[in-house]
């Protein structure tokens, strides 16, 4: 009973609290080897297990309709599959429906996530790097503009920005698209946070007192240190991107510049129309070809992606 | 008045925001657009001659036809056609393109019920002045009504027209020895007889579709909205109404109608199995059943839409759309001859080869539209059938310059009658009171 007596010898007034307090800590202690390995809460593993088929239903759900035929899948329960195998014709036709149309709008998503989404994080990126790093009047400004736009909801901004591109003659051209993807708020909060964690400040003095500039500082000192978060903030963004709906719908009307997500809803579409046809099979089928890079995207990345997350998550 | 007008043109937006910006931006052009504009015959053979290019924005599949074979003909012309999505996402591009003044189309199609709020705010050009009004003898009453959208003007040539007709799958009926019913009671002995018999099937699916039940209404001689000009007046407490109302409620106490919502995947599914055993729908219908429930091939028939009274002959229009010019496009006069043709001219027999339905009186009446067999329907001459509801449709139905937010919020009202203990006609007074206090916004003056 060391501790308490320590405790007792630092003053008179305090002698009651430290008693109380030690005690739990000291039983705490004892249970320390077991820490490693935590204890399995039954309930906790249910609802994750819960947690996990909720969201992997729908998924298998997907897989499983791609294997069907348009009759196929009015015959069949959803959850299995149909006498006849057609995951392979269903492919086939999605790349050579409506000549070819499906390659030419996963084309169209590329770029956009290209140059949209890798813009975005490259200017992120640079303005966390700077926003962290360099002391400037207006900083807080800065903080206040750039949390209010993550709380700004994109779909807010969207008939504005419509009506600027419109008057700008942009509207059904792939730049409608692509300059409103490259502002991500979120993104350069997180980069902010993130160089602020990352870098510390004495090797950039290090840096500039061996006479780097200031180019290579960023690009030769700063830049490995933010990989993870470059990581990040490119999955966010691209997620973001490969999965923008409503601006292109508003921008674009001319088909041969529609991204997956609105080339798949015209298809659907063409369900509820007089005269059109259905081809549920084929939007299910260029459904689970449009996931799959995401899919690999994040398996890919997932250690840095974690990392990226939890970092400035704890104050050391 | 002006004012009034003013208050009006800003507020029949699809979005209130960009309302509020074309009236900041000056509703300038609409003003001094009183003096009709006028081309002639000559103007749209010089047009043709000269060439261009016209941009449609339309999603009905035959016009992709049409537009290749008018190309063909007028070599110096070419059609960009452009799917801007179908129904209401069409209408909200639309409507933004018109707030922003760019990138409207030189043509556009329009369903009849959402032709008002267009109409009404001059966005769509007359097209007295082009020579439509000598048309009207080419169409069927309930689109040529459609058309006129409650005003004097021409608002658009009648694309396709849905007058309705009653599908029902022989094979489910013959099966279980029900009638077919030629009377709404009849209907809805029938529906509980093919739910006694088979549990898992019903009579039609429906979980509240204004179009549906403003065609319903407008078969049961209910007219539940009068509009004159920016007068507007709703009442669904007609004796017409009350008769719908008391025979649907039937069905919905003792669900008797499936709850599958019309398009889905769901819907096709039950329109291929028996589970869904008949469709009040426009005469349309066809080519969707045979593209879309190839499964079900011989097993349906069309009948002649139950009556309210047995012995009538009432029948409604559900659907169907028109092709119209948008005051802000360009090149009027090519747009016109796009129209007519597409509408009145040689296009219509395309239209009709590629499974869409005419509006137009020489296709509807001729013997070899009326003789064709359907293969699908197992040889019944169904055109027939349906040329015959075209004709029985009353043309005095209107809807209001407001239809597309009114139906927008009908699943907010009407829709509870679905869902809860909510009566159907309590539903329709909600609608109502929802309807008038939006038109009231909008400057209208709305009488209950």
């Amino acid at each position: 009973m060391t501790v308490t007596t320590t405790d007792a010898s630092s003053g008179t007034a305090s002698r009651r609290t430290p008693l109380v307090r030690t005690a739990p800590r000291l039983r705490s202690a004892r249970r320390r080897p077991e820490a490693g390995r935590p204890r399995r809460s039954v309930l906790l593993t249910v609802l994750t297990a819960l947690v996990l088929l909720y969201s992997l239903v729908p998924l298998l759900w997907l897989v499983i309709s791609a294997t069907k035929t348009q009759e196929g899948l009015s015959r069949s329960s959803g959850l299995w599959f149909d006498g006849d195998f057609a995951l392979w014709d269903n492919i086939t036709q999605t790349f050579t429906y409506h000549d070819g149309v499906f390659t030419r709008w996963l084309l169209n998503t590329v770029l956009y996530v290209v140059v949209g989404a890798g813009g975005a994080t490259f200017l992120a990126v640079l303005g966390g790097y700077a926003l962290a790093k360099f002391a400037f009047p207006g900083r807080r400004a800065v903080f206040a503009v750039v949390i209010g736009a993550v709380a700004v909801p994109g779909t807010a901004l969207a008939v504005p920005t419509f009506l600027m591109f419109s008057n700008l003659g942009l509207t059904n051209t792939p730049w409608a698209v692509i300059i409103p993807s490259l502002i991500s708020p979120f993104g350069l909060y997180l980069m902010w946070v993130f160089a602020g964690e990352a870098i510390p400040v004495e090797l950039l003095e290090a840096a500039r007192m061996d006479g780097a500039s200031e180019l290579r500082v960023f690009f030769q000192v700063a830049l490995p240190l933010l990989a993870p978060g470059i990581v990040t903030v490119s999955l966010f963004t691209m997620v973001a991107t490969w999965n923008n709906y409503f601006l292109p719908l508003i921008m674009i009307k001319d088909p041969d510049w529609y991204p997956l997500t609105l080339g798949l809803n015209s298809w659907n579409a063409q369900a509820a129309t007089a005269g059109g046809q259905p081809v549920f099979h084929l939007v299910i089928t260029g459904s689970l070809i449009t996931i799959v890079p995401l899919i690999a995207a994040f398996l890919l990345l997932q250690k840095y992606w974690q990392s990226g997350l939890a970092a400035g998550s704890v104050k050391e | 008045m002006p004012k009034h007008s003013r208050r009006l043109l800003s507020g029949i937006g699809l979005l209130t925001v960009l309302a509020l910006g074309a009236t900041a931006c000056g509703g300038s052009g609409d003003d001094g657009s009183d003096a009709k504009k006028s081309v002639s015959e000559a103007d749209v053979q010089a047009a043709l001659q000269k060439g261009g290019t016209l941009t449609v924005w339309a999603w009905e599949p035959t016009l992709k036809q049409v537009a290749a074979d008018f190309e063909k003909e007028h070599p110096g012309v070419k059609v960009d056609l452009v799917n801007a999505g179908t129904g209401n996402d069409q209408y909200k591009a639309l409507q933004n393109a018109m707030s922003a003044k760019k990138g409207v189309p030189d043509v556009a199609q329009v369903e009849y019920y959402a032709m008002g709020q267009y109409a009404l705010t001059k966005q769509l050009t007359d097209l007295k002045g082009f020579g439509a009004d000598k048309l009207s003898a080419s169409f069927s009453p309930g689109p040529w009504n459609g058309v006129k959208a409650g005003g004097d003007g021409i608002y658009g040539l009648p694309m396709d027209s849905g007058p309705m007709a009653l599908f029902y799958n022989k094979k489910v009926f013959d099966k279980y020895k029900i009638k077919v019913p030629t009377t709404w009671d009849e209907y809805v002995t029938a529906a509980h007889a093919l739910h006694t018999a088979d549990p898992k099937a019903y009579i039609t699916n429906d979980t509240g579709d204004a179009g549906f039940t403003t065609s319903m209404l407008w078969q049961a001689g209910s007219r539940p909205y009068t509009v004159d000009g920016t007068k507007v007046k709703i009442d669904f407490a007609d004796p017409g109404a009350g008769k719908y109302t008391a025979t649907w409620q039937k069905l919905l106490d003792d669900k008797l109608l499936a709850p599958v919502t019309s398009w889905s995947d769901e819907w096709y599914k039950g329109l291929g199995d028996g589970t869904i055993a008949t469709l009040a729908t426009g005469a349309w219908m066809p080519a969707n059943l045979a593209s879309g429930v190839k499964n079900a091939a011989g097993d349906w028939r069309v009948a002649p839409l139950p009556q309210w009274t047995a012995g009538d002959r009432a029948s409604a229009e559900n659907g169907g759309s028109a092709l119209t010019l948008p005051e802000l496009g360009k090149n009027e006069a090519l747009a016109y001859a796009f129209v007519e043709y597409a509408n009145a001219g040689k296009g219509v027999d395309t239209r009709v080869q590629g499974g869409a339905f005419p509006a137009t009186v020489a296709q509807l009446n001729s013997p070899a539209f009326q003789n064709t067999a359907f293969p699908y329907f197992g040889g019944q001459q169904a055109n027939k059938i349906f040329a015959e509801s075209a004709a029985n449709v009353a043309d005095d139905w209107s809807y209001l310059p407001y239809q597309v937010y009114a139906n927008s919020v009908f699943n907010d009202t009407v829709g509870k009658a679905y869902v809860s203990r909510t009566k159907l006609a309590d539903g329709l007074k909600t609608w109502q009171d929802a309807s008038v206090k939006y038109g009231s916004e909008q400057g209208f003056t709305v009488e209950k």
